[in-house]
């Protein structure tokens, strides 16, 4: 109000690039006070937690979960490391490594299939006529937009060894002892592919929209065969696409909690259930703490390189 | 001649990957709400029809309860993320960028670039701290929450009505001795409103959604309807789930639908 009363009391002599500077100033305040109540919201409900996350991986354990306020490095060493009860000497951490592994492998693989089932899915979209496109699209949309829980309770009822599945396959003689899918990587791995599959084909299908699909038959008429077609003229085109809908699948599926709780069971853990293990049964806060910024960190340069490549390809035909 | 004819759009390879990807993605959710009307408790044998599981979900008191609690926790949460989105909106479109302007973006952004599972866990210890602090084991604990990350699903719709309205219009009604309280209140937001509805049902919907942060945050006896289904698919599942997950599925897909017309009318 201050320096709208300024602006207002000024004599007539003040110029117009000085009014014009007082009004920019009067907006970019207005602006940040507009701001003000999702901002405050979001520090006091996200982001300022964050901080308080990396504080507790430096503090020491306490004994019924929590902590005790003393400045210790133990839970960032053990989430490598792993001392030695008997003769105190330090190695790896195998079960934590085993667990970043899995992460690091189904995650990968997850996108990687995502990537080969979404690519052909988003190009029979794109090329569909006008009219029915936006309804192949909605269809994909739908599943993307319902509970994830659900999403795996279904893929769950459809590869348990009482479900459809294995009922068809013993029904008709192909086997006589169901498959044990539950309950094993290629279950946790079937499960983010199903949760996660909209979320490949959404972005591929904004960059193939806009393939002009006479460059394709130009390459046909130059004589290139499908593969090299696919290799030197679409592919190039759809790659921001393919880089938004691998890191889209590739992140959440990092940080996965509910589909391996749900399809892994106790003993398929990823990232995720390893760091609600260590608030629960695990009372070790400071090592869930040390944990979870080791996930963030590696969701962080997953985005950079994101943001970095999706930057460069920012000249493209279109 | 063959070559003459060759059909780009037509890829039977990639059209039967496509089809087989879209019975995939539907077979599971079919056979669900299939076996919700199973007569029987097997969730996988077929043993006719009935509404036995909708009759015995109803009348579950913990899945009235949590029911009652997800609707509350996703009102508040949709009604709140949306407006403080819409005045963040407001500020940070129509606009040269200004002192600031980055920070804000990234600060809305920021719980779709965090793992929900990071967030859950900071909110855990936070509110930990809180809770020894006041002694208070409340609602509001999810309510702020829930605001807190539904607030980038509310901003991105109204934020992209807002960038394809210009600014003539308001211009006139300031032209024309408008307050500009009255050019907001005649102008501008009956202009956003699809925006704003649109942002509020994503808010409500991803509120209802919510597993990971609810499960982590939540008191004893604080279950939402999908904390409820984790809870229970430990145990040996009867078709009662299926009957609740589809009803949940018929309120996401419904306003899913009437969120994508909303968006259509706009363009």
């Amino acid at each position: 109000m201050a320096a709208n009363a300024t602006v207002k009391s000024a004599p007539p002599a003040t110029s117009a690039a000085e009014a014009a500077a007082a009004f920019e100033r009067r907006d970019t305040r207005n602006r940040w006070l507009l701001s003000a109540p999702a901002l405050a919201i979001l520090f006091f409900a996200s982001i300022g937690p964050l901080g308080i996350v990396v504080v507790y991986s430096f503090l020491t354990k306490g004994g019924y979960g929590g902590v005790e306020w003393k400045f210790s490095t133990d839970a960032w060493a053990s989430v490598f490391f792993t001392r030695d009860i008997f003769d105190d000497t330090l190695g790896f951490a195998d079960a934590h490594l085993s667990i970043f592994w899995r992460s690091l492998r189904l995650s990968f693989l997850t996108t990687l299939l995502a990537l080969v089932v979404g690519f052909p899915t988003a190009y029979f979209i794109a090329t569909r006529p006008e009219k029915t496109r936006a309804l192949w699209l909605f269809l994909i949309t739908i599943p993307f937009w319902t509970n994830l829980l659900i999403r795996t309770f279904a893929i769950m009822e459809v590869i348990r060894n009482e479900g459809i599945v294995n009922s068809i396959l013993i029904g008709l003689g192909i086997i006589d002892q169901p498959l044990q899918i539950m309950f094993t990587d290629t279950a946790v791995m079937l499960g983010l592919l199903y949760v996660y599959l909209p979320l490949m084909v959404l972005p591929l299908y904004a960059s193939m929209e806009r393939i002009d699909f006479r460059l394709v038959e130009a390459g046909y008429d130059l004589y290139a065969n499908r593969l090299q077609v696919l290799r030197r003229v679409i592919l190039p085109l759809v790659k921001p696409g393919v880089i938004a809908g691998s890191i889209l699948v590739f992140i959440p599926s990092l940080g996965a909690y509910v589909t391996p709780r749900v399809l892994g069971g106790g003993r398929n853990m990823m990232l995720g259930n390893l760091i609600e293990l260590q608030f629960g049964q695990g009372r070790n806060w400071p090592l869930g703490s040390a944990l979870s910024i080791t996930l963030m960190v590696v969701v962080m340069v997953a985005l950079l390189f994101y943001v970095k490549n999706a930057g460069k390809s920012g000249v493209r035909h279109g | 001649m063959a070559r003459a004819h060759f059909d780009v759009k037509k890829q039977t390879g990639f059209t039967t990957i496509a089809l087989f990807c879209f019975v995939m993605l539907y077979a599971p959710i079919l056979t669900l709400v299939v076996y919700s009307f199973n007569a029987g408790t097997s969730i996988a044998i077929w043993e006719g029809f009935s509404w036995r599981w909708y009759e015995s979900a109803f009348a579950n008191e913990q899945v009235q309860d949590a029911a009652i609690r997800s609707v509350i926790i996703a009102s508040f949460a949709a009604f709140v993320s949306t407006i403080v989105a819409t005045m963040a909106a407001l500020a940070t479109t129509r606009t040269r960028p200004f002192t600031g302007i980055t920070f804000i973006f990234a600060s809305i952004n920021q719980p779709l670039m965090v793992p929900e599972i990071v967030t859950g866990v900071a909110l855990l210890i936070f509110f930990a701290i809180i809770k020894i602090e006041t002694g208070y084991t409340g609602l509001a604990y999810l309510l702020i929450a829930h605001t807190a990350f539904c607030i980038p699903f509310a901003y991105l719709p109204i934020r992209a009505r807002l960038e394809n309205m210009d600014l003539s219009l308001e211009r006139a009604a300031a032209d024309l001795y408008a307050t500009p309280w009255r050019t907001f209140r005649y102008v501008t937001l009956p202009l956003l409103w699809p925006g704003i509805l649109a942002g509020g049902m994503l808010a409500f919907v991803i509120s209802l959604d919510d597993v990971v942060i609810t499960e982590l945050v939540k008191s004893a006896g604080q279950d939402t309807l999908p904390t409820y289904m984790l809870g229970q698919m430990r145990r040996i599942m009867t078709p009662e789930m299926n009957a609740i997950s589809t009803v949940f599925l018929a309120i996401s897909i419904l306003m899913v639908t009437v969120f994508f017309l909303l968006n259509r009318k706009k363009s």
